[in-house]
């Protein structure tokens, strides 16, 4: 952890010196190590999350150059993305995967880096491993070479996705050259209604703000409706803050966040402890702070939502339909054809009338206990539809034994869905949980770009809830009117 | 790095927006551990049909786009994944810059790495730019990195935003570890006030 040298919210008068500060601004500053005139500044990283997919070449620069890991203590590694998720031990088939994961285990000897390996109890999406092992923590700033490292902005950190040559960058220096981003708010005032869950609410977000809405920014979200949520809500929100083109998504830190992180495997004890969570309690912005744009968000007003297009702002409630191209500008009829027509959807399809083959819940975004509980509680007492193959992937180990612990898989086998391995799986497919072409997937991820899901492949991004109920009714269903068992 | 001074090239038009990281390097195609080779899987989905065979109706596989090394493409380029293959695979094929109305932050940031520019425009300026694309023939631009400016032989110019450090590296193909290792004494001093958490420490153990 980084301390900053002063604690400005701790004391009365340098808060009245200091100007109001967001929390990202507290957060930038403490990280500040230089700030060479005509250059971007360079930020402190605290923590860098590694994977088998976008290191291999990083470390084969530091090779090259004859360069070392700077901070092993600050790296952890495991491998998420292309692990199968059949039981551990069958063998991988896919040789340029499995050539992939042994280049990670290499590497992580070679240098010095804790990994989490296939076959370790702890072994998940880097995501959700991180804040369950405590290694996330508010206050630091977190790199991983994946864009949904905004994930971990759910602690008050400042996190964010970079490519191959930062994560070089940071195995060598620890540092990143950083141009500053802007800041937006965005205020999600008023309560969620029942069956409406983060991921209804991000997907609201994208829809009215666009896939490039909060380019070049760091998005803080807050707000009543915010403060509500638990650690694995504000997880989803600030996962899918890069499909608005955020660089970060951050929730300011609470007593929600400290509960959740004291006792964690890595988080501080004794008087590191107490010291962190004083540090901590001085993080949230400032009153008026300013932000360079605020978004107000009405959350009563919102439903569940389906996206119905090839990216994640083509959206609408449960209830609508997929729009008519008619009532477009020119610029978004071509956008909206294209997508309908990869989609085969026909312009004015009621939400509800389109009917699912696959149903996918798992992934960065929604595959932590909470969003097992959700579809667990929608599935059971229920059969998925004939016509529906259903998968439920866990996004840790840890995740998949307390489920089990539960009798959650029970209740999702026994209802016919598959229960598997923990891993990235049919978010992206790289490893064999693909879709055929032409089939049509509810899924709790995060991308429904062409193709993402396998060559062909439509994919509608919902909640774990509205997942599970599509698996049983065999269409998107709205889960507001559920007959829970 | 390559450095990026001044390029001339063809230019080819992919209308479209939005284009994300998956659609310009899929993800069957991440598993290699070099840096090199991807070129021939770009746009893999559209350049070719489910059974393998070129897609003839793709732009990039119209004949008068075959040498382009200038990509003129709708706004948010780049969007989605952070992976940089995407950026190798689109400089192996051939292409030096793309130009857009916006970019990804990621995907501008890993251009940035690799000797490949990202020019940004207005709307309308790239709407001309993607009209001529489509109906003059041999349709080339210049890109003067020094100057910040795109022109034709046809009368268009326009200057683009980058920053100057970004510019420096690339004029120079400067390797940024190396300038960031010029702070040591000052990362030192950093780490020095700032030790990593002992419980983390337990982590690599």
């Amino acid at each position: 952890m980084a301390w900053p040298v002063k604690n400005y919210g701790a004391d009365p008068v340098l808060q009245l010196m200091t100007p109001a500060k967001t929390l990202f601004e507290k957060i930038w500053q403490a990280h500040l190590v230089a700030q060479p005139a005509g250059r971007s500044p360079i930020l402190y990283i605290d923590l860098h999350l590694v994977h088998e997919v976008t290191s291999p070449q990083a470390f084969d620069g530091l090779r090259a150059s004859g360069r070392k890991v700077r901070q092993p203590a600050r790296t952890v590694a495991t491998v998420d993305h292309n692990v199968p998720t059949e039981p551990r031990g069958t063998p991988i088939t896919d040789l340029i995967a499995a050539r992939q994961i042994s280049a990670l285990q290499q590497n992580c000897k070679d240098f010095g880096i804790r990994l989490f390996d296939i076959d370790s109890p702890d072994q998940g999406i880097v995501h959700v491993i991180g804040p369950e092992l405590g290694i996330t923590q508010p206050g630091m700033t977190i790199v991983c070479g994946d864009s949904h490292t905004s994930t971990h902005g759910a602690f008050g950190a400042l996190s964010f996705g970079i490519g191959t040559s930062e994560v070089e960058h940071v195995l060598a220096t620890q540092c990143l050259a950083q141009s500053k981003p802007r800041t937006m708010q965005i205020n999600v005032q008023g309560q969620l209604s029942e069956g409406v869950t983060a991921k209804d609410l991000i997907l609201a977000i994208i829809g009215q703000i666009g896939t490039d809405g909060a380019t070049g920014y760091v998005i803080e979200y807050a707000g009543d409706a915010v403060r509500a949520l638990s650690m694995e809500g504000r997880m989803t929100l600030c996962n899918m803050s890069i499909e608005a083109g955020a660089r970060a998504g951050m929730v300011a830190p609470d007593e929600t966040t400290i509960a959740y992180v004291q006792g964690r495997r890595f988080a501080p004890t004794g008087a590191d402890w107490d010291r962190s969570v004083a540090y901590w309690r001085s993080l949230p912005s400032d009153p008026g702070a300013h932000f360079d744009r605020v978004v107000e968000i009405d959350a009563a007003q919102l439903s569940p939502f389906v996206t119905w297009g090839t990216n994640p702002g083509m959206v609408a409630p449960v209830t609508g339909r997929v729009p008519e191209i008619g009532d477009l500008d020119d610029s978004e009829r071509r956008a909206t054809e294209l997508a309908l027509q990869y989609m085969a959807l026909e312009p004015g399809r009621k939400i509800e009338d389109i009917g699912v083959d696959r149903v996918f819940i798992g992934s960065c975004t929604n595959s932590r206990i909470e969003d097992l509980r959700a579809a667990a509680r929608v599935a059971k007492g229920h059969r998925v539809n004939a016509k529906v193959r259903a998968m439920v992937v866990p996004g840790s180990q840890t995740v998949k034994r307390a489920a089990e612990q539960e009798g959650l898989h029970r209740i999702f086998q026994e209802a016919g869905f598959e229960w598997r391995e923990s891993g990235c799986s049919m978010c992206l497919g790289m490893n064999p949980d693909i879709l055929q072409p032409g089939e049509r997937c509810a899924s709790t991820s995060n991308r429904n770009f062409e193709g993402r899901q396998g060559r062909g492949g439509r994919t509608h991004l919902v909640s774990p809830m509205m997942a599970a109920a599509a698996a049983i009714t065999g269409h998107f269903t709205d889960i507001r009117n559920w007959k829970f068992q | 790095m390559k450095p990026f001074t001044v390029h001339r090239g063809r230019v080819a038009p992919l209308d479209r927006v939005n284009v994300d990281t998956d659609q310009i390097i899929p993800k069957q195609f991440l598993k290699r551990i070099e840096k090199t080779g991807f070129g021939q899987f770009v746009f893999y989905d559209w350049r070719f049909t489910e059974d393998g065979k070129k897609n003839p109706d793709f732009v990039l596989h119209e004949p008068r786009y075959e040498s382009a090394s200038i990509l003129v493409a709708g706004k948010n380029f780049g969007c989605g994944s952070s992976r940089e293959h995407a950026v190798w695979a689109l400089s192996d094929f051939g292409f030096r810059a793309v130009i857009s109305s916006s970019f990804a932050d990621i995907f501008a940031n890993n251009s940035t790495k690799n000797g490949f520019l990202t020019v940004r425009l207005t709307d309308a300026e790239v709407a001309t730019l993607m009209q001529r694309a489509q109906q003059v023939d041999d349709y080339s631009l210049t890109i003067d990195l020094e100057k910040r400016e795109v022109h034709d032989d046809q009368g268009f110019r326009a200057t683009f935003p980058v920053d100057d450090f970004v510019r420096h590296c690339l004029l120079h193909g400067l390797d940024d570890i190396g300038l960031t290792l010029q702070h040591e004494s000052e990362i030192a001093a950093y780490e020095a006030r700032h030790p990593a958490p002992s419980a983390l420490k337990l982590a690599i153990q």
